[in-house]
């Protein structure tokens, strides 16, 4: 038995779905004071986990200790009265109401019976000065940015709980400097002895913030250690189970003589989206597209795609010149887009993995021409296998599927329909590191076997693996076009920056 | 798969069918007497086929609709139009097969400009339909201005209460129409395009299908079943009767569709469940008559069968007596 | 097409127009606010429409107001129609309640109001008359007609009721169940409401019919209106038997498709709702010689009359050829 303190301790925690062992004999503590992230690939049991500690779900065995004395917690909100708050990745409030409202929620101070708003006001404007937020605690939260939202979230989860809070994936819709401000916030809640539980896909952050680390594995606690002795490899190892390695710089260098041109884009652009670029792609060729969060860079792609059609410019496919007016023209010349929101603009969510797969390909073949039963299964299975979708079955709907699988699906519907020319908006974004791994090690074959690819990713190591070409987006315009040596993160940040001055090479 | 074919025969709604039919059944012994009369069958049972057959017609355009997370609110004002239109003009003298296909035409008319208010003007399904439910039925009264206008077509009246084989035209016409559209849908891919609207109409439309002519076609599809209605229920009563033809039946074809299986969410669909969910309705109702309730109770009766009828359909339910389903225990353990 | 019906309720508001001491020469040039239910059936078209004729040929100017179906609108209108000074006003009332305000401000402008077809829940001098049709008296009409039809034998009936709760429905219904009091070979076997409509009417029809030993023991049918029996009589053709022959047939309202049917054997009688007195001739039935005046109506009623009946008559079928 340790003999250290823990505020939150989880002991032997068994957990299982019909017949299959969602958590098996799981031992996990918390310390006041710490920050202490949770890892593991999805399908872990991290999710499951969380779910336990907040009372959303019973164990089936084990016990969940608060200061040393055992609880049993009913439900979320019965949780709260011990002390354990979570926020989640995406933000559960009320954007139509008021940031004050928000935050005190179910707990308004009252007068008469009445909410008395002026109380509630002035109370949260001492909140949010504990965490330098200067916000008008009238305004509606939903005109505030995600980030914003997030630390009312949190703030929220400090005032109603106050001694654990559960932090679930909260960076993942965030900018970098968003996450900074948020980082903030965690080390000021640290610094006042919170226990701070830390969900993320982002090792770097995991890095810059965590005490402690926690890994399980298929349902398995694997290790849990202070993270200054481990290097980044130790963490990725311990969640894989072995070693994965992303190839350093391309080693693909862009030959003098390129491959015959695909696309040539001249003065494409659309108002109020993107400023008019100039972009040629060539047939074998990954361009790779790097820029913050609102530069521009999905922009670019919906317009490709015809998405949101530009309103200038000119676009030639093999020389000839063409209007991509929509989707469907843009498949006409074989192109293929994986959208940046996979739930919202990519998955077929209740419908079958086979069905997504083929949707696509049936889409270009038309109403009338239609794939049986066969030839989709046939189409499905070769792509499950060869993009190694881990799904029980392929009529099991899609949005079962963990995000990386559902991403391969998305990969595999546009691979389906032998695309020239593939836009990728943030294939990585938010999947586990085995998903990961697969789909960079696609976009290299697939850069291998002649397809042009546009890559937009804001991992600045990943774009810089495959890319043949990089394009940098700021304020809505292409800025800079990166060949050869200058395909390296230093440069990019630089370019991104706009500011020369200061090589980070 | 060889499970499959007993599973098809558990599924809930023809467990439904067959629970309304047993009570109906009990309470009337004679209900499925059926006998041979002037060249056709005669009993409780083939009425349950020929009263249900126009809001099975409507139920069969309504699925396409709510697959694609929409609603038709205007078949019932659209049956009105549509009988409104054969019925006039073939007391005009013009020749029935060209009043039969002007109120088809009709029908498709209306079912388009319900597409094209929710597929090209992006109006909600709700409000959209709502436009020609409301104004439908003031057409219909426009056209037959105001009276029931009686006609003695021998043609139409055929295809109202005449029989083929021994059963109702109106049944008859509602079963081809049901293998129909059933085969078009399955054979060829519209029907995964449906689907892929209805549970996400951004993502299919990224994926490369055309969700405008896609919606257009259901709702003009809709607008079809509906005419197909309209004229068969004229048909039957030799009249138009713009005021009550088709009056609340967009609700009872809603009904049909959701106790078919469809999901007012969209999505997965069943066309040939909705025609059963059709045939449940109409089996409450034939079964209130024979059954001399009192009239006051009618409404009550059938409220309470539809609960029993959705209970059963709900999934908790489902896994609770775990006799279908099947999948969503992989679902959890996943 | 000309609707017995709709003609004489027309009728019927001039009526009582001309009743309330005014003549009718009199009545060119004057205003006269009419608030209407609405448009919830065919009759109620006609009757909007053929008061407007009605109007036009005796030189009132006529303010029409649709309330489509609701309270509200129609005290808007009747208020409308007090701010305009009118001479008269008209409603036909879609509820029972809720009236005494209203009708209490045109009191006091001094505008006399007129209820047509449905009653108030008000007290009576709040309203001049109300015109309406005696909806028990039409019940006993038919059931009184069916008593003497059949004699001493036995006879099973089967009701259509109109639509569940309403006024016609539940009136109708109980006027006839009094005629055939006290006549024990006459029991209604089945009653189901039929909407008031074809559709419904011959729906219902059809169950009573497998409900009742393919029809072989039904001996009548009893129909709140004219379309249910319409409906009723094609329910009973579809199965083998004969309307007016082996199920007698009789109903309410006095439509064209139902002496059309009499006239073809199909149907036995009908009540006929058509106050004699001052229907121009040109509004009568085409089918029939025009209806001998009726004693008890002859007499125009007093200004203080609140209930001018309109008196029901049995149609009975004309002799085959």
């Amino acid at each position: 038995m340790a003999d250290t303190h823990y505020v939150l301790e989880a002991r032997g925690i068994m957990k299982i779905f019909g017949n299959h062992v969602a958590l098996d004999n799981i031992d996990f503590g918390l310390k006041a004071g710490e920050v202490h992230a949770l890892l593991g690939e999805n399908g872990a049991g991290k999710s499951t986990l969380i779910k336990i500690l907040t009372g959303a779900y019973q164990p089936d065995g084990g016990g969940i200790y608060v200061d040393g004395a055992q609880v049993s917690l009913d439900n979320p909100l019965h949780a709260q009265t011990f002390g354990i708050g979570t926020v989640y990745q995406e933000v559960n409030l009320l954007p139509n109401r008021s940031v004050a409202e928000n935050l005190f929620l179910g707990h308004q101070p009252l007068r008469f019976g009445f909410v008395n708003f002026r109380k509630m006001e002035a109370d949260a404007r001492v909140i949010l000065k504990n965490y330098d937020l200067n916000i008008d605690p009238s305004s509606e939260l939903g005109s505030h940015s995600v980030a914003v939202q997030q630390i009312v979230a949190i703030a929220r989860a400090v005032q109603l709980s106050g001694k654990v809070l559960i932090l679930d994936e909260p960076t993942a819709s965030l900018d970098r400097n968003e996450v900074e401000r948020l980082f903030e916030v965690v080390l000021g809640l640290k610094a006042r002895g919170l226990a701070i539980i830390f969900i993320t896909h982002f090792l770097d952050q995991v890095f810059a913030i965590s005490d402690r680390v926690t890994v399980l594995r298929n349902g398995k606690l694997i290790e849990t250690r202070a993270l200054d002795a481990l290097s980044r490899t130790d963490v990725v190892r311990l969640m894989l189970g072995k070693d994965i390695a992303f190839s350093g710089a391309t080693d693909v260098e862009p030959s003098e003589a390129p491959n015959e041109v695909l696309l040539e884009f001249k003065g494409y652009g659309r108002k109020r989206s993107v400023l008019p670029f100039d972009l040629t792609i060539h047939k074998g060729e990954v361009v790779g597209v790097a820029g913050l969060l609102g530069s521009g860079r999905t922009e670019v792609a919906r317009i490709m795609f015809g998405a949101d059609p530009a309103d200038q410019g000119t676009v030639r496919v093999n020389g000839q010149p063409t209007a991509i007016r929509k989707a469907t023209d843009a498949i006409k010349h074989g192109f293929g887009f994986c959208p940046e929101d996979r739930k919202a603009e990519g998955i077929l969510g209740d419908l079958s993995v086979r069905e997504n797969i083929v949707i696509a390909l049936q889409g270009k073949l038309g109403w009338f021409k239609a794939l049986n039963r066969d030839e989709q299964m046939e189409i499905a299975g070769r792509f499950g296998e060869s993009m190694d979708i881990r799904a029980a079955s392929l009529d099991m709907p899609v949005k079962l599927l963990s995000g990386g699988n559902q991403q391969k699906v998305i990969l595999s519907r546009w691979l389906a329909t032998d695309p020239a020319f593939l836009i990728l908006d943030e294939p990585t974004r938010g999947i586990d590191v085995g998903a990961h791994a697969e789909i960079v090690r696609t976009i290299n074959r697939l850069r291998d076997e002649g397809m042009a690819m546009l890559v937009i990713s804001s991992e600045l190591d990943e774009v810089v693996a495959y890319s043949s070409r990089i394009v940098v987006m700021r304020d809505r315009e292409m800025v800079a076009e990166l060949r050869g040596k200058n395909i390296n993160p230093g440069v990019i940040v630089q370019a991104i920056a706009n500011n020369p001055d200061e090589a980070v090479a | 798969m060889k499970r499959l074919h007993l599973e098809r025969l558990a599924n809930p709604q023809l467990l439904a069918l067959a629970a309304v039919l047993l009570i109906n059944w009990i309470l009337f012994p004679n209900f499925f007497r059926i006998t041979w009369q002037d060249g056709r069958l005669f009993g409780s049972a083939i009425d349950v086929l020929n009263r249900g057959a126009p809001v099975a017609i409507l139920a069969i355009g309504m699925t396409g609709v709510i697959a694609t997370k929409g609603v038709d609110l205007s078949v019932g004002a659209i049956m009105a139009v549509c009988g409104a239109v054969a019925a006039t003009m073939v007391v005009a003298g013009y020749p029935t097969p060209i009043a039969v296909i002007a109120a088809l035409g009709v029908g498709v008319v209306c079912g388009l400009w319900n597409g094209f208010l929710v597929a090209v003007l992006d109006i909600q399904p709700i409000i959209a339909t709502l436009v020609l439910m409301v104004a439908g039925r003031g057409i219909a009264q426009l056209i037959t201005e105001g009276y029931i206008v009686t006609f003695n077509d021998p043609t139409l009246i055929f295809i109202g209460t005449g029989s083929l084989l021994g059963f109702p035209m109106a049944a008859v016409i509602a079963l081809v129409l049901m293998i129909l559209v059933t085969l078009v849908v399955k054979r060829t891919a519209i029907g995964l395009f449906i689907q892929a609207i209805g549970v996400n109409r951004s993502a299919a439309s990224l994926a490369g299908i055309n969700s405008r002519m896609l919606l257009m076609l259901v709702y003009g599809l809709s607008g079809f079943c509906a005419a197909i209605a309209g004229i068969l229920v004229a048909a039957d009563i030799r009249g138009a009767d713009a005021n009550n033809s088709g009056l609340w039946l967009e609700l009872d074809a809603i009904l049909a569709v959701v106790i078919g299986g469809t999901s007012l969410l969209g999505g997965k669909f069943s066309i040939p469940l909705a025609v059963v969910g059709a045939i449940i309705i109409q089996a409450m109702n034939t079964g209130i008559l024979v059954s001399g309730f009192r009239p006051e109770f009618n409404l009550i009766v059938k409220a309470g069968m539809i609960i029993l009828i959705l209970m059963l359909q709900s999934p908790l339910v489902g896994s609770a007596i775990g006799f279908f389903r099947r999948d969503d225990k992989r679902v959890v353990s996943k | 097409m000309t609707i017995i019906s709709k003609l004489a309720l027309a009728a019927s508001l001039v009526t009582a127009l001309t009743s309330v001491s005014i003549a009718q020469e009199n009545l060119k040039g004057l205003t006269i606010g009419f608030s209407q239910i609405g448009s919830e059936s065919g009759w109620r078209a006609a009757e909007t429409s053929v008061t407007k004729q009605q109007a036009e040929e005796r030189g009132i100017d006529l303010k029409f107001a649709d309330a489509q179906q609701k309270q509200e609108n129609q005290i808007k209108a009747i208020r409308g129609f007090i701010a305009q000074g009118v001479d008269a006003i008209v409603v036909a009332p879609v509820v029972a309640t809720g009236w005494d305000d209203v009708l209490t401000e045109a009191k006091e402008a001094e505008i006399p109001v007129l209820l047509l077809d449905r009653g108030v829940d008000a007290p009576e001098d709040l309203y001049l008359t109300s015109v309406a049709s005696d909806q028990v008296l039409e019940g006993r009409t038919a059931g009184d007609w069916l008593v003497k039809e059949v004699g001493d034998a036995d006879c099973k009936i089967v009701e259509l009721q109109g639509t569940v709760g309403s006024t016609p429905a539940i009136n109708r219904k109980q006027g006839f169940e009094e005629a055939i009091a006290g006549h024990a070979n006459l029991t209604i076997a089945r009653s189901q409401t039929g909407d008031f409509t074809r559709a419904k009417g011959k729906e219902v029809m059809e169950g009573f019919i497998k409900a009742e030993n393919g029809g072989a023991d039904i001996c009548a049918v009893y129909a709140h209106n004219d379309d249910m029996a319409v409906g009723a009589i094609q329910a009973i053709k579809d199965a083998g038997l004969k309307p007016g022959t082996d199920i007698k047939v009789v109903s309410i309202d006095g439509v064209p498709d139902i002496f059309a049917a009499m006239v073809a054997g199909e149907a036995n009688a009908t009540v006929e709702l058509t106050p004699t007195w001052p229907v121009p001739p040109s509004t009568r039935s085409r089918h029939f010689s025009p209806m001998a005046p009726n004693p008890q109506s002859s007499s125009s009623p007093s200004p203080s009359s609140t209930r001018l009946p309109t008196i029901p008559r049995a149609n009975t079928t004309p002799a085959r050829a």
